[in-house]
């Protein structure tokens, strides 16, 4: 068990120093994230009525445009040196390299939403009237949510023409019920006309469920040539 | 009622996606029997 | 076996026949709807089939994990295939009964038509990943990707439903118990289009299996035309015995 988590532990410092050194994708993508913002600000007038009822769809759109961005690179590395291949060949267990690449990419995928959200809050005047805690719950499991399906579908698009069309092409149907969530969960948090539990336990559910079923299957889809 | 040509279109869309998948069977099993053939004068 | 498809066609053609019939004419006027009612006979037959057919594929996706059976993985991919048509169908039939009983062509919160567009999307991206991937692994991918599917359902409904009760919306189709008599032709609506469903399933798998043939054909093809270039040489193919 241990040999599992330190394996797992491993992966993820590796890859965190790797990306920490060649920061150019990482600036990139974080000037990305911004562009959406704006993008977005321009698009949907911030000072309507309305806005605050809007800011939940609006926010997790963007959040979800900057993961797909993040999650299409997630196995580029080990495409360009064979690490695939030699992965495959070691006794290692597949699932700590899974679960490092969906660490890394959920803290990737944080870094970038922590930075967008300030800029959310200023450009659409946000300010939270239901019980603010909450929104952390929510960004928590519904980054999980599209990180670690995400992954597993970057795993599963390799070995497909058009790769990076194909990571959302899968990933958004499956991803419905979740968006849904976090989107009806941070609208009834932002405008505090419902209770937002509900969309919690159901990110959890959504969490487990998937979390479960990407472990169990991750060692066969990576054998797959 | 206008409902009615409602419920035509409903019946006619049907029809038309079900012929449409049909006919690409019956393509796609025609261009089939047509390999097979060349393969088999080889 | 194959004399049987002509049969069963004419059968099944008779019998969509006769539940059109039932359908215009024999059911009984509904008193809230008037005579737009009736796409029900088309729209909710079609919305069985097609869960059906998903339903089926989940299980085939699941042997075909479990047993790497190549019927299991082909009937996993004619299912998919018919069943995304009949889906096609409900998101078509469903909006033009929405539109004049209701004044709306979408309710975001209406579970069974947003359910079938999930699931619509979902097993399209199935069948995109059955075209786009070039590995010889294709089908336990999309074996992994169909597992998935079915666990999103629940998940799909749930999220759904709970969103309905804080957002009320109409219900398009509608709830409640329904005229005998109208069950009666629907459910004879439902039997058709299963028979019909199933002799397009049928032909479909029909039409994979000379699909393989014709394709393992090109590849023998391939072979001896290697082998006629260069017979002595080390077929590539072969392993070097050590």
């Amino acid at each position: 068990m241990n040999l599992f988590w330190g394996l797992t532990l491993a992966t993820l410092v590796k890859d965190i120093r790797l990306e920490w050194r060649s920061k150019d994708a990482l600036n990139a993508m974080l000037f990305f994230s911004l562009l959406v913002v704006v993008i977005f600000a321009f698009s949907f007038d911030p000072l309507a009525e309305e806005s605050r009822h809007i800011a939940g769809g609006l926010i997790w759109v963007a959040f979800l445009f900057a993961a797909i961005v993040a999650l299409n690179q997630t196995w580029a590395r080990e495409m360009r040196n064979q690490v695939l291949d030699a992965y495959r060949v070691s006794p290692a267990p597949a699932n700590a390299l899974f679960l490092a690449k969906s660490i890394g990419n959920f803290i990737f995928v944080s870094v970038l939403e922590a930075l967008m959200t300030p800029l959310f809050v200023i450009f659409y005047n946000l300010h939270v009237l239901g019980p603010a805690w909450q929104l952390i719950p929510i960004a928590l499991l519904g980054t999980w949510a599209l990180v670690v399906n995400g992954t597993f579908f970057a795993a599963m698009s390799l070995r497909t023409r058009s790769r990076e069309i194909m990571l959302p092409l899968l990933l958004f149907p499956i991803s419905i019920p979740a968006v849904l969530g976090m989107v009806a969960g941070t609208t009834a948090v932002l405008t505090g006309d419902n209770p937002a539990h509900f969309y919690i336990v159901l990110l959890l559910t959504y969490d487990v469920v998937f979390t479960t079923a990407s472990l169990a299957l991750f060692e066969t889809i990576l054998h797959a040539e | 009622m206008n409902g009615i040509k409602f419920l035509f279109a409903a019946y006619i869309a049907t029809w038309l996606i079900h012929g449409f998948y049909l006919a690409t069977l019956v393509r796609r099993f025609s261009r089939l029997r047509e390999q097979l053939r060349e393969l088999g004068k080889k | 076996m194959k004399r049987l498809f002509p049969i069963l066609s004419v059968l099944t053609a008779l019998l969509l026949g006769y539940a059109l019939y039932l359908a215009l004419v024999v059911a009984p006027t509904d008193a809230l709807q008037g005579d737009v009612y009736r796409i029900i006979y088309y729209h909710v037959p079609s919305a069985w089939t097609g869960m059906l057919l998903f339903l089926i594929n989940f299980v085939a996706s699941v042997i075909y994990l479990i047993r790497r059976s190549q019927k299991a993985d082909i009937l996993a991919l004619v299912c998919a295939e018919v069943g995304v048509v009949f889906c096609t169908v409900v998101l078509v039939t469903g909006p033009l009964w929405a539109r004049p009983v209701w004044g709306i062509w979408w309710a975001p919160g209406d579970i069974r038509l947003t359910s079938t567009l999930v699931l619509w999307l979902i097993y399209v991206s199935y069948l995109v990943l059955r075209r786009f991937s070039n590995s010889a692994q294709t089908q336990m991918l999309a074996a992994a990707l169909a597992v998935f599917g079915a666990l999103d359902v629940p998940l799909v409904y749930f999220s759904i439903w709970f969103f309905r009760t804080q957002h009320p919306q109409p219900v398009i189709g509608g709830g409640g118990s329904m005229d005998p008599r109208m069950l009666h032709v629907l459910l004879i609506s439902w039997m058709a289009f299963l028979c019909f469903g199933f002799l397009v399933c049928w032909s479909r798998f029909r039409l994979e299996l000379l699909r393989r043939e014709v394709e393992e054909a090109h590849a023998l093809e391939s072979l001896a035309g290697a082998e006629e270039i260069s017979p002595k040489a080390s077929v590539p193919l072969s392993r070097s015995t050590k």
